[in-house]
């Protein structure tokens, strides 16, 4: 039998279901993992003990009772801290927010407390979801469990780190350009993101709102199925959210890929991959192949187009959403004459730099005069990325691709340069901006034992199909989760 | 201005040369896409979404002020809205 911390959710769930451990011990032992490792991987920005123990006592005593409590009870979980949650620290990793507790709970914050699945803190990330290194936090870099000199990725990182660093089985995190699977794939997770509107953005606090998409991490590809089981579904508090109902999404996971069609995108494979990332890829689709499904090759001619327009559409977005941090109605002020000169003050002192640069593209990209040329036009692209998934899955069941360019880079590497941060985004962006869904899982190491991801794209609302062939792929290559190696978090 | 950030001379310096790389990448955007493709701004088509106008409960007043960095008398301080002539 694993230990608590290397278990699985699934596990977990199983053997507090049967009374066989205590929802006290499962999140004592996850509360000393954290005060174990996470001074050298600093994943959380507030590590809620408190919270979490009572929760688990709670819990504890209505099984003890006899009550109706869900099988999940009792299963730790991290969450980004971009989710509001009630008189709990939310910053979205940014000065501005320093403070804040929101007054109430995400959707999807209430959902995971529905399902008995206990907050053991809020994860890091880079400030309000900008970046692909979590270095883009106010507060603290984020290490990767497989290698502390390097980094989670990001904007996720933190819920990563603490999934792969065994301080929590489950997190969820936001992606509105890559921001889960980047970072899953730089750390040996899984990670999806689902369908734009499966999964409530209310009380999420808002990056670029057409393209935000809260989704499940975890060490596997069942434990994913899991918790997007439990955070999916229509929220009238969120006119964006889709009304079709989720379904069951365990129900086929162990169906297999025999007979289906998997397309590699030619455009998002090749020149600019590191060469560890493209020999797992090819790997990948050879493993496929064995498995009964047939490899086609499948074209996305716009999708060299995405990464621009990402950054068109994002940054504007972000700027109007962003608006409301003015010293007024949350957060810090820094004071001026007039109201216009505290807001702009405030916003200077309150923003870290990436922000501060996505304010003015967006700014700009939107004002009078460069709204066709920029905002409009990359909508437009927009369309065209939108009409080449279509054709291409109308001639395959799924598309794949290798999640992230590269693996986990060290730290300071890319921080110098915005533009070479915003490529690590290049695989990733595409799915974002049709808004299918589209998951990264482990699909091996590099030569320098660094994990790799393989990116599986669905057709919308097709999050089961994703998971049913990131399933067939897990067992066959028998991935372990753990981190193991050079310069790694200690394993108990 | 309309961005509402307050910036040095030394970050306009050390901006414009980096936003403007960033701008002539994203660009390429009018590489493609004539003006007979129709815009998408949301990935997923919904239409009009209504809810049925009743009373719910909402946050008191207390907890919402109390994020805010200055209330007074049930209400948000802020300095004054126009400059003095």
């Amino acid at each position: 039998m694993r230990s608590l911390v290397t278990a699985t959710a699934t596990e977990l769930a199983r053997r507090l279901d049967a009374g066989e451990v205590a929802a006290r011990e499962v999140i004592d032992a996850h509360l000393d993992r954290i005060a174990a490792v996470d001074d050298s991987v600093g994943a959380f920005l507030e590590v809620t003990a408190d919270h979490a123990r009572a929760r688990a006592d709670e819990i504890d005593s209505r099984r003890a009772a006899g009550d109706d409590v869900p099988a999940t009870a009792g299963v730790p979980i991290a969450i980004k801290d971009l989710f509001c949650t009630t008189g709990i620290p939310t910053t979205a990793a940014s000065r501005i927010l320093a403070g804040w507790r929101p007054p109430y709970d995400a959707t999807v914050v209430r959902k995971i407390a529905d399902a008995g699945l206990v907050m053991v803190g809020k994860a890091n990330m880079d400030e309000f979801a900008m970046g692909s290194s979590t270095e883009n936090s106010a507060y603290q870099p984020t290490r990767n469990p497989w290698n502390l000199d390097r980094v989670p990725g990001g904007s996720s990182g933190g819920s990563v780190a603490a999934v792969a660093g065994l301080m929590a089985p489950l997190a969820v995190g936001t992606d509105t350009g890559g921001s889960i699977r980047q970072p899953a794939a730089l750390t040996g997770t899984v990670g999806l993101k689902p369908t734009y509107g499966r999964v409530s953005r209310y009380g999420i606090v808002a990056f670029a709102s057409s393209l935000d998409q809260a989704g499940p991490i975890a060490r596997t590809v069942e434990d994913t199925a899991l918790l997007h089981q439990v955070i999916s579904g229509h929220d009238p508090l969120d006119s964006t959210s889709i009304p079709e109902p989720v379904g069951d999404v365990m129900a086929r996971l162990r169906d297999g890929v025999d007979g289906m069609r998997i397309g590699v995108v030619n455009e998002l494979s090749g020149e600019g991959y590191e060469v560890g990332v493209s020999a797992r890829f090819d790997e990948s689709l050879r493993r496929f192949e064995s498995l009964g499904a047939t490899i086609v090759e499948a074209s996305l001619p716009h999708a060299p187009y995405g990464l621009p327009a990402y950054y068109l559409v994002a940054p504007s977005e972000a700027s109007s959403n962003l608006a409301r941090y003015d010293g007024t109605l949350f957060g810090i002020r820094v004071d001026g004459e007039t109201s216009a000169e505290m807001s702009a003050n405030t916003r200077a002192a309150g923003f870290g730099v990436e922000v501060k640069r996505r304010i003015m593209i967006g700014t700009y990209a939107l004002s009078a005069g460069y709204f066709d040329a920029y905002y409009q036009q990359a909508s437009r692209v927009r369309t065209l990325i939108l009409r080449d998934f279509e054709r291409a899955f109308a001639d395959v069941d799924v598309l794949v691709s290798p999640t992230s360019p590269t693996v986990a880079f060290p730290l300071g590497d890319k921080t110098a340069d915005p533009l070479a941060m915003y490529l690590n985004d290049v695989a990733t962006v595409p799915a974002s901006l049709a808004g299918i869904p589209a998951l990264s899982l482990p699909n091996g190491v590099d030569e320098a034992g660094l994990p790799t991801g393989l990116q599986i794209m669905a057709p919308t609302l097709r999050e089961d199909l994703a998971l049913r062939v990131a399933w067939a792929f897990e067992q066959d290559l028998g991935f372990s989760p753990i981190p193991v190696g050079h310069n790694t978090v200690a394993v108990p | 201005m309309l961005a509402q950030l307050a910036v040095t001379d030394d970050e306009v310096a050390g901006w414009t040369d980096e936003l403007n790389k960033i701008l002539a990448y994203a660009e390429q955007v009018g590489e493609v896409a004539a003006e007979d493709v129709s815009p998408t701004t949301h990935p997923y088509p919904l239409d009009n979404v209504f809810r049925p106008d009743e009373p719910g409960p909402v946050l008191d007043r207390d907890v919402l002020l109390a994020g805010g960095p200055e209330t007074t008398d049930d209400r948000f301080v802020v300095p004054r809205i126009v400059a003095e002539e």
